[in-house]
C-alpha cells in the first residue's frame, strides 16, 4: 500500500501528426505517471486523429530559458544575416537543394 | 436469418447499454482527463451498436431502423447482460442513495472488456461478413478499453487501503454477474450453429487468464461464483434497466418522428 499522491505531477504532451516528422508541443496534463499520463494524452489529444505518435515529458524535467534574459541571450543574433546560407551561388547543374 | 438477429441484437444491446451507462460520468469525472477517457469509451460503444442495428435493420427489413431498436423497444426486449445496466455503486437498501463509484465503473469496463477483446477477435472470423467486419473495426477499440479499465484496476486495487477496499467491493458486487457469459442461450447457440456466432466455452480459459493476472497484479482476490445466473440475455433484467431505458428513451419518445 501507498499513501495517495495529493497532487499528480504535470506532465507535457508533444503528438506527431501522421504527415509530421517532429513531435510538436500541444499542451499538458496531470497524472500519477509516465504510463499513465500517455494514456491520458491520447484521450485528451488524439481523438480528433491529431497524431500518429505521443512523447511525455515531466514539467519538471524541462529546463526553460529565462525570459528575462531574452536580450542578451536573443538579441545578438539579429543582425548576424550572413550566418543564414542565403548568400552562395549555386550552380544550374545542383537543381533544387 | 433470425438467429442472427437475435446474436446481433444480444450484442448491439450489450454495447448501448454500457455505452449509456458510461455516459454518465460525462461531465461528473474525477478527474478532466478521465470524463473525457470515459466518453471516448461510450462513444466507441454507441458506434459499435449503431453499426450492429443497422446491420439489424437492414435484415429484418420493413420500417425497422437503428433508431427504432434502440428507442422503441422495452426493458423485455433488451438481450444485453445483466451486468452492464447495474449503476455505477454497489447494492443499496431501501431508499438508500449513492453517487457514483468510479471502482465500480473500472471493474465493469474491465470483465466485459476482457470479454470482448476475446470475442470480437474471434469473431473477425464470422461466417457473416458485415459482422466480420464490424469485429475487426471493434476489436480497436476494445483493446484500448480493456487497457485503460486494466490500468486503473491496477491502480485502484494496489493502491491506498480506501482504493483498494473500494475495488474489492465492486469485484465483490460485480464477478457473480459474469456467470452469465458462459452460459449459452438459445440465440447463441442458433449463431453458433450457423457460423455466425462464437461459442463463449472456447473463449474461458483466455478469460480466466486475463482476469486472473489482472487481479494479481491489482492485488485483488477473485470471488467464488456459484448460484443464481443472471438472465439479461434472455430478457429477463434486473430493475435497474427501466430506469437506464426511461432516461436514455425518452427524448426520442416524445418526439417520435423526430430526425437528429
Amino acid at each position: 500500500m501507498s499513501t495517495a499522491l495529493k497532487e499528480w505531477p504535470l506532465w507535457e504532451i508533444f503528438v506527431r501528426s501522421k504527415q509530421g516528422l517532429e513531435h510538436k508541443h500541444c499542451g499538458s496534463l496531470h497524472a500519477a505517471d509516465a504510463a499513465q499520463a500517455l494514456d491520458m494524452a491520447r484521450d485528451v489529444y488524439t481523438r480528433r486523429q491529431e497524431g500518429v505518435s505521443i512523447w511525455v515529458v515531466e514539467s519538471k524535467a524541462i529546463t526553460a530559458s529565462n525570459p528575462d534574459e531574452k536580450g542578451e541571450l536573443f538579441d545578438p543574433a539579429a543582425d548576424k544575416i550572413y550566418r543564414h546560407p542565403t548568400f552562395y551561388d549555386i550552380p544550374d547543374e545542383v537543381g533544387h537543394m | 436469418m433470425r438467429a442472427a438477429i437475435d446474436y446481433l441484437l444480444h450484442l448491439a444491446d450489450n454495447a448501448l447499454v454500457l455505452g449509456q451507462r458510461n455516459a454518465e460520468w460525462c461531465g461528473h469525472g474525477p478527474i478532466l482527463e478521465e470524463d473525457i477517457a470515459l466518453s471516448n469509451v461510450s462513444l466507441d460503444l454507441i458506434g459499435q451498436a449503431r453499426l450492429l442495428y443497422q446491420l439489424v435493420a437492414r435484415l429484418k427489413g420493413g420500417n425497422t431502423s437503428e433508431d427504432k431498436l434502440a428507442y422503441f423497444r422495452d426493458a423485455h426486449q433488451f438481450r444485453n447482460y445483466t451486468l452492464l445496466e447495474l449503476p455505477h455503486h454497489g447494492p443499496l437498501s431501501g431508499y438508500a442513495h449513492s453517487s457514483m463509484d468510479y471502482g465500480t465503473t473500472i471493474v465493469r469496463n474491465f470483465l466485459y472488456s476482457a470479454l470482448m477483446a476475446l470475442l470480437w477477435e474471434a469473431l473477425e472470423k464470422s461466417a457473416d461478413a458485415e459482422l466480420a467486419a464490424i469485429a475487426a473495426k471493434s476489436l480497436k477499440e476494445v483493446r484500448y478499453h480493456l487497457r485503460h479499465s486494466r490500468d486503473w484496476l491496477v491502480r485502484l486495487g494496489d493502491g491506498t487501503d480506501e482504493s483498494h477496499a473500494r475495488a474489492q467491493a465492486a469485484v465483490d458486487h460485480l464477478f457473480p454477474y459474469t456467470a452469465e457469459f458462459w452460459a449459452d442461450s438459445p440465440a447463441e447457440e442458433a449463431a453458433i450453429k450457423a457460423g455466425v456466432g462464437v461459442d463463449l466455452q472456447t473463449l474461458k480459459a483466455d478469460w480466466n487468464a486475463i482476469v486472473d493476472a489482472a487481479f494479481a497484479e491489482a492485488t485483488l482476490q477473485r470471488p467464488t461464483v456459484a448460484g443464481y445466473v443472471p438472465e439479461g440475455k434472455l430478457g429477463r433484467h434486473s430493475e435497474h434497466l427501466g430506469f437506464l431505458l426511461a432516461e436514455m428513451q425518452s427524448l426520442a419518445r416524445a418526439h417520435p418522428n423526430g430526425n437528429w
